[in-house]
This record gives structure tokens, C-alpha cells and sequence, in this order.
């Protein structure tokens, strides 16, 4: 398999690994990363490719598990990646009018929820994929699916009217 | 009306009840620049996942098709340069030495060569055996130090 031949087959879902990457990872360097990683992974592998069923969901579970394990390692080293929680004053008017801007605060809300919740919500209201899919790419059953979805979607919407009526800080 | 199929669709929503279909409506809905004013909310929400979707992965992705040099060949021909220089040095140590007709009388004649020679040698050295009486006698003599010193034989006693 040439390099370009491979680069067709990911093209269409590379960014969707990298938007889950990023998504788990919070940080654009480590998705980028951790997408990398995946990628070159499935280049080593790639006389295996054609037996994989579904290169995309293989490649996405591969993307959850690797982010799985980066966390942990992070966890372990007690270094969190949370890119919010340093002050800098020089810029916080700018800063004010980026908490202003509502979409950046879903973006907040959805760094908040548990990492089960963020995974279903990306894959299912960014990337529209069927619950099916999601299934077989987290190992989960619909249901659980469909839970998880309905408490993420009310959590970011209970949150935004919170923001609405009081405005945010 | 179209409103309150939105709100009847926004609850299906939040249960994680609607279709593919049904979520693009709302998307198509929410990303209107009005909408009603009760359900201004759900607007970043939606407008959030469209502009999440546009995100893309840019970095360039270092495929190598050359094959990467497999250092477990090194110890394979090492081990094979190891038992080249054994057998070099020390060739066919285990097998029986074979020798032509020619060289077997050759050899035999250099064994009797070598018999008579120390035939005679060992009559030379049985010859020059009476040299131990000289030896015998040498400390037979020795009596003759207490002749020269007889002072400490007095003052032994």
C-alpha cells in the first residue's frame, strides 16, 4: 500500500479523530498529537487494514483508548491538563468578551462533563453518527447510549438558561 | 405550526429520542439569525456543534515506507562472524588426522631416529653415573668442618 492510496482510505475521517482527540484531550497540541499517534499506528498496520470491517469506527475506538490512556498517565504524573485556570490580567478584556461569547461558554460547559457524556455528544451532535456506530465504536448498548446523550444535551441546556438569566459571572 | 414542532422536536431532543433527520431540523432551525425568544438558549448549543464540525486536523503525517534497520540482524552476524573465526583458528580439531603411505614411513623413520638417539643418550647418562660417588663423598667430608672448628664441640659439651 502506497503512502497516498492510505492517505485516501483516512482522509475522510481524520478529522473526526482528531475532533474526538480533541474533544477528550482538551488541548490542540496534544489532539494533534494523540491523532498523529493513531494514524501511524494504523500506516504500521496497514497489511491488517483490509480485514478491519470498518476502518472509520476502528480508527475512533483507537482514538478513545488512546486518549483513555493519556489521561491516565496525566492523572498519574498529577498534571491536569486544564487549559482554563490560569490568570492572566493583561488580557482580560479580551478575555471578558470571549466568556461573552456563548458559543466558547458550550465549549466550558462541555469540558465540565463526564468523559462518557463527552464522547456520545461529539460523536453523535458533531460527527451524526447513527447510534449504531457509536455503539460499536464506544462498546456500549443504545440505551446506555441514549441516557447519556439525554443527561449531556440537559446539562449544557440547564446550564445555558443558568448563563441566560444571570448572565455569566 | 413550525414553533411548536421545534419545541415538540427540542424534547424528543433532550431525551436522546430523535432520528439524524430530526437533529438537522433543529440545526437548521437554531442556525436561523431569529429565533423565538424563549428558545434563545439552544442557539450557542447548535451554533457550537456546526462550528465544531468545521474544525480540521492539519499537522502532516510522516509516513515512512522505507523499512527501518532491524538491529536484531547485527547479533544475527555477529554470531555467525563469531563461529567463522573459531573454526578458522582451530579447524577440523575434533576429526582424526589422516597421513599418505609416504608420511606414515616418514614419521616412522623419524621415530627410530629418535629411539637411537636417546638410546645412546641414556647410555651417556648411565656413564656418567659414578659422578654421584663424587657427590656421596663430597658429603662425606663434611666431618672435616668440626676438625677445623673444634672449639664448638668442647663448648657443646
Amino acid at each position: 500500500m502506497t503512502p497516498l492510496e492510505f492517505l485516501n482510505i483516512v482522509s475522510p475521517f481524520k478529522d473526526k479523530v482528531f475532533r474526538l482527540a480533541k474533544r477528550l484531550l482538551v488541548s490542540r497540541e496534544e489532539a494533534e498529537d494523540a491523532t498523529q499517534e493513531v494514524l501511524i499506528k494504523l500506516w504500521n498496520n496497514k497489511t491488517k487494514i483490509k480485514d478491519y470491517k470498518n476502518v472509520e469506527a476502528f480508527s475512533m475506538t483507537m482514538t478513545k483508548n488512546f486518549c483513555f490512556d493519556k489521561l491516565k498517565s496525566k492523572q498519574a504524573q498529577n498534571l491536569k491538563i486544564v487549559h482554563n485556570n490560569y490568570q492572566d490580567h493583561s488580557v482580560s478584556l479580551q478575555k471578558e468578551v470571549e466568556l461573552n461569547d456563548s458559543i466558547d461558554w458550550v465549549g466550558k460547559i462541555m469540558e465540565a462533563l463526564p468523559e462518557q457524556q463527552k464522547m456520545v455528544i461529539q460523536l453523535r451532535d458533531v460527527e451524526q453518527y447513527d447510534f449504531k456506530e457509536i455503539a460499536k465504536m464506544l462498546d456500549m448498548n443504545e440505551t446506555a447510549i441514549r441516557v447519556a446523550l439525554s443527561r449531556a444535551r440537559k446539562t449544557i441546556r440547564e446550564k445555558l438558561t443558568n448563563t441566560h438569566n444571570y448572565g455569566i459571572k | 405550526m413550525v414553533l411548536n414542532n421545534i419545541e415538540n422536536l427540542l424534547e424528543k431532543y433532550e431525551n436522546g429520542e430523535t432520528s439524524l433527520q430530526e437533529e438537522q431540523q433543529l440545526k437548521d432551525y437554531f442556525s436561523q439569525d431569529t429565533v423565538a425568544p424563549h428558545l434563545e438558549m439552544y442557539k450557542p448549543m447548535f451554533t457550537y456543534f456546526l462550528v465544531n464540525q468545521q474544525e480540521q486536523f492539519t499537522k502532516q503525517l510522516p509516513l515512512k515506507t522505507k523499512k527501518r534497520f532491524n538491529y536484531k540482524w547485527l547479533s544475527v552476524a555477529a554470531v555467525a562472524v563469531l563461529m567463522v573465526s573459531v573454526f578458522v583458528t582451530k579447524p577440523f580439531s575434533t576429526g582424526e588426522p589422516t597421513f599418505t603411505d609416504q608420511e606414515i614411513i616418514e614419521i616412522n623413520n623419524a621415530k627410530e631416529a629418535l629411539a637411537i638417539m636417546s638410546k645412546h643418550l641414556n647410555q651417556g647418562t648411565t656413564q656418567v653415573g659414578y659422578l654421584d660417588a663424587i657427590n656421596k663423598a663430597g658429603t662425606q667430608i663434611d666431618y672435616l668442618k668440626e676438625v677445623i672448628n673444634p672449639m664448638d664441640r668442647i663448648l657443646k659439651r
